[in-house]
């Protein structure tokens, strides 16, 4: 497809002595000349060498099917990556999209050039999610644990350095792990590789995006830049990647089509004597709910030991933000174990405009940013004459292959807002199939509940379209349902227990239509376990709801109502789905509030008066 | 005594002998080192852990643009001694060294051997104890044996974060013929020729070991083949350092000995001796002739400008500043000895440290002048007046 004007120079890299230059090529040749002779009979290689040498082509055999070659729609870039499904996401840099549009082609070591759409984008970490069209069983990639990765690992990195690949048939070059857990420096707020894997496998520009592979063929992490400094933009062994655990946690994310933030704590940290001391801390953050304040001394977080300002953000980089992540403290010589909610690095908007200003004029990382995306010495210089861009002449994008099309729609704050569409009419229509709502009778407002609490005692609750009351053993409580809601956060330390079963019974009875803007986040942990599930996320009547649907059944696994953005959210974590009124209901309530539960509350019995049948199929 | 060893070391010239032999058995070993299974690889993680333990990071001076506040260093004693590159990081008695584990050590300037362009340093360990490496139970390696590059190239680790692994093998060994900018570098002994990426900024002071964690040599400073302009990747073999090294250590190199202390009656300056050195801008610019005097003492000695100073009357002279002051310590009356370094070949030379007739100073026989300030004006004087004229 392309010319492989680069080729040249790559010929002349590997450094090699003066006056050995000459015996040092004769001395590949002899060496390569042999191999190509057949070593076992030259040679006499040892049995278990060759065993090793075939093992690993076996390796790079597979590996190398779901490694993709990436070109913009307009041929002018491109880069490399990787297939995690058999229905085409693969995972590529945020950097070798970021001003391709949403279309792309992408070419596999078959030789066979897919039309690809633009999926998510994390711009913070480099990461992007594109869909290769036109088959539902692509090769994938066997997905490794870029935790486990270990300095001094045989490693291989998969991809189109130079856009080498005429016929898409993936270049691989073979190298060790050289660093774990490196950081490598953000441009201003993006593009920040943190927990990064370091490698001396060539990475070169057009790597960008491709997989780094484990010596079994199994992914460990996306080849994302390399330290380069006065040597000119190839590699001189040391290339890094982003772990696949930090891809794959926001892999839900990109899912969405959204464009992802990355997390902050809402404190910062600076290194001490005596160790990692909290400097600076929001008041409105969550840490700061949790407990934590300004001189604590930061221990873990994560369940790994922070000795330094710069391994705390090292941390911090591999995590969404809303996820919850265990962190201990020390205040006085006391310890503190807390759960964090971390917050967002940006606000939305924030975000939107720095990936825009990506689109039109891609950022190079301090220093050292290989700009793997361009295709190598023939790229336009950067700080020289630029080509106008043409979209923003013309004020229009140019029009998409029909099978883009019908995949894209564009919206402010999104990648690719079909994708979003698509998640939520998913989640909602296998939370209807297991609610067994056939589209038949509302179940409304008006329901009485009655059970046990956990701790004894009993409760009752009383629910209405206006207003509604719970009796629990430590008295009785109501909340009105007009005007501003995020007020009524009755039973007192529940955060809105009344609110949270109010905002349900209106999804239920109205769906998600009635609400405000509706927006599928991703797979966001809840509960105490913090188990990632589906989350979509709605506003009503200034309330923010986040329904966590269950990956098995469809159910809603847990609900949160925000009443503001600085306060803690009433947590309801349901269980024990039965049959109820004709429909599968939760007998089984967790209600949590800030740093503890509020309740347990067992169901003995719904009695709903559905509108339309107002004495309806009550169920004692 | 240092100096003759030092002199017959380096003349002795390990690389006389041709490099690259044995090419094919290279070429064998190397077929057998790239297919280390990855068995192997998972064998090596322990020593890998253990050789990242002996290996510091060292900030200190610069920070300007290609000029990187940091390199690497090797401890080789269990009282915190540091081989490093001899460098501009060095320039400032501000320089720290931390360790793997996040240990941070302020550093004394111990000595240097300026041919070698290495310092030892000496971390102020206090109580602490380190790992490191015996030099007695160092390696040789072979080409095509398999190695591994351990540094802090670009700064990468930081705090507790342990220093980058490179692997590679030993291409050749080979005298070095290299280039630093326009200068030629000092040293142009037999190096270990790696193929893995060793010398990037920062990895200078680095260590190249086997794959049993056995310590083959220190990786030298950022150099360009002097034939192809290409950078190299190379590491001085431990048996080219290892005694200068310990010399050093044992106090027998140390600068400002005690044998000169005493201030001599009539100090020797540079003007005596009709030379001029490069200005001398940082706390060790390399002590390099940049005007010899014609008709002067130097001159007649054959001294010629680019030589580099590295001995004055058998002292080690790694900086502009320790000739001045070694002169400082040496009565005028006296002969001289010198050591320069010329094309990679140490000079010796002798100085007959007369008083120049030629230009401004008042006539006068040889060490009979009894007026001290009158010498003190002769000696300073020209020596500005030649500066100046050097500069314009």
């Amino acid at each position: 497809m392309r010319q492989p004007a680069a080729a040249q120079p790559l010929l002349t890299s590997p450094a090699v002595t003066s006056p050995g230059t000459e015996c040092m090529a004769s001395c590949l040749f002899i060496a390569v000349a042999t191999l190509a002779l057949g070593v076992d009979t030259a040679l006499d290689v040892p049995a278990d060498v060759l065993a090793a040498q075939d093992v690993r082509v076996a390796a790079m055999a597979r590996a190398t099917e779901a490694t993709v070659a990436i070109f913009d729609a307009a041929g002018q870039g491109g880069g490399s990556g990787v297939l995690i499904s058999p229905d085409g996401f693969a995972l590529t840099n945020f950097h070798v999209v970021a001003s391709g549009g949403p279309a792309m082609k992408c070419g596999l070591s078959d030789g066979v050039l897919y039309d690809a759409v633009l999926v998510g984008i994390d711009p913070v970490g480099d990461v992007a999610l594109v869909q290769l069209l036109g088959r539902d069983d692509f090769p994938v990639a066997e997905i490794g644990d870029s935790d486990a990765v270990r300095v001094g690992q045989w490693v291989f990195a998969a991809g189109n350095p130079f856009l080498l690949a005429d016929d898409f048939t993936p270049s691989v070059s073979y190298g060790m792990v050289s660093g774990v857990r490196r950081y490598q420096y953000p441009a201003g707020t993006l593009l920040e590789y943190t927990d990064c894997i370091q490698t001396d496998a060539a990475i070169n520009p057009g790597n960008s995006g491709g997989p780094l592979f484990d010596a079994d063929g199994r992914l460990i992490g996306i080849n994302g830049r390399g330290s380069f400094e006065k040597r000119g933009r190839v590699n001189v062994g040391v290339g890094y990647a982003i772990s696949i655990n930090q891809a794959l946690r926001f892999l839900g994310h990109l899912k969405s089509g959204r464009i992802v933030d990355h997390a902050s704590l809402g404190a910062t940290v600076s290194t001490e004597d005596d160790g990692v001391i909290v400097d600076d801390i929001l008041e409105s953050s969550d840490a700061f709910r949790r407990g934590l304040r300004y001189g604590d001394q930061v221990v873990q977080f994560a369940g790994r030991d922070i000795t330094t300002a710069n391994a705390l953000q090292n941390v911090l980089g591999v995590f969404p933000p809303h996820w919850r992540v265990p962190m201990r403290f020390r205040r006085d010589g006391q310890t503190y174990d807390i759960v964090v909610r971390l917050e967002s690095k940006h606000d939305p908007a924030e975000l939107v405009g720095l990936v825009q200003r990506e689109e039109v004029d891609p950022s190079r990382p301090p220093g050292e940013e290989p700009q793997p995306d361009a295709p190598g010495p023939d790229a336009p210089d950067p700080e020289g004459p630029q080509m106008p861009d043409l979209r923003k002449l013309l004020g229009k994008e140019p029009k998409l292959p029909a099978a883009i099309a019908e995949r894209y729609v564009q919206r402010r704050g999104f990648a690719n807002y079909w994708y979003n569409q698509q998640a939520q009419l998913r989640l909602w229509e296998r939370w209807l199939e297991q609610m067994q709502d056939e589209g038949g009778d509302s179940l409304g407002y008006d329901w009485q509940i009655a059970g046990h609490v956990a701790t004894g005692g009993e409760f009752r609750l009383t629910t209405g379209r206006q207003q509604s009351e719970i009796r629990l053993p430590q008295g009785v409580t109501g909340a009105v349902f007009r005007d501003d809601l995020s007020v009524q956060l009755s039973p007192p330390g529940s955060g809105g227990l009344l609110l949270a079963i109010h905002l349900w019974q209106r999804m239920m009875d109205e769906g998600l239509r009635t609400f405000g803007e509706v927006v599928y986040l991703g797979r966001l942990p809840y509960g105490l376990e913090g188990r990632p599930a589906d989350c979509l996320s709605c506003l009503y009547g200034g309330v923010e709801m986040r329904l966590f649907y269950d990956e098995q059944t469809g159910a809603l696994a847990a609900l949160e109502t925000y009443p503001s953005d600085d306060v803690d959210p009433c947590e309801l974590i349901f269980s024990d789905y039965r049959e109820a009124g004709g429909r599968i209901l939760p007998y089984h309530w967790v209600v949590r509030f800030g740093d503890g539960e509020f309740a347990t509350l067992e169901i003995d019995a719904y009695k709903i008066a559905s509108p339309a049948a107002a004495s309806g199929r009550d169920r004692e | 005594m240092t100096h003759t060893n030092l002199t017959s070391r380096t003349t002795r010239r390990l690389g006389e002998r041709r490099a690259l032999r044995c090419v094919i058995a290279a070429s064998l070993v190397a077929i057998m080192a790239c297919s280390v299974s990855i068995g192997a690889a998972r064998a090596a993680m322990p020593v890998i852990r253990d050789v990242q333990r002996k290996v510091v990071k060292i900030y200190g001076a610069g920070g300007l643009r290609q000029m990187e506040a940091y390199q690497s260093g090797i401890l080789v004693s269990a009282e915190g001694h540091v081989v490093t590159a001899l460098s501009y990081v060095l320039d400032t008695d501000d320089v720290a060294a931390v360790l793997d584990d996040g240990r941070k050590f302020s550093v004394e300037f111990v000595g240097s051997d300026p041919v070698l362009e290495l310092a030892v340093l000496k971390l102020n360990l206090g109580d602490e104890q380190v790992s490191w490496f015996d030099l007695k139970e160092a390696a040789a390696a072979a080409p095509g044996e398999p190695v591994l590059a351990v540094s802090n190239l670009y700064g990468i680790a930081a705090g507790d974060e342990p220093a980058s692994i490179l692997q590679g093998v030993v291409t050749a060994i080979a005298p070095l013929e290299a280039r630093r900018g326009a200068f030629q570098a000092n040293y142009r002994g037999d190096v270990y020729v790696v193929d893995a990426h060793a010398n990037n900024p920062g990895a200078a002071g680095g260590a190249l070991v086997d794959w049993r964690g056995r310590l083959l040599g220190v990786l030298g400073k950022e150099l360009k083949s002097r034939v192809t302009g290409a950078w190299l990747n190379y590491a001085l073999p431990v048996e080219t350092w290892a005694g200068s090294v310990e010399a050093i250590i044992a106090g027998r190199n140390a600068t400002g000995s005690p044998g000169l202390a005493l201030a001599p009656e009539e100090p020797l300056t540079l003007a005596d001796l009709g030379v001029v050195l490069v200005p001398n801008l940082l706390a060790r610019t390399p002590a390099y002739l940049d005007a010899v005097r014609p008709g002067s003492p130097a001159a007649s000695a054959g001294l010629r400008p680019d030589d580099l100073i590295v001995f004055v009357a058998g002292e080690p002279t790694a900086s502009c500043s320790e000739v001045i002051e070694t002169l400082g310590r040496i009565d005028r009356r006296d002969e001289l000895r010198m050591a320069v370094l010329r094309e990679g070949e140490l000079v010796d030379v002798v100085l007959a440290a007369e008083i120049d007739e030629e230009p401004a100073g008042p006539p006068s026989s040889a060490g009979e002048v009894d007026e001290p300030a009158a010498d003190e004006s002769d000696s300073t004087e020209p020596a500005a007046g030649e500066s100046n004229r050097e500069g314009a």
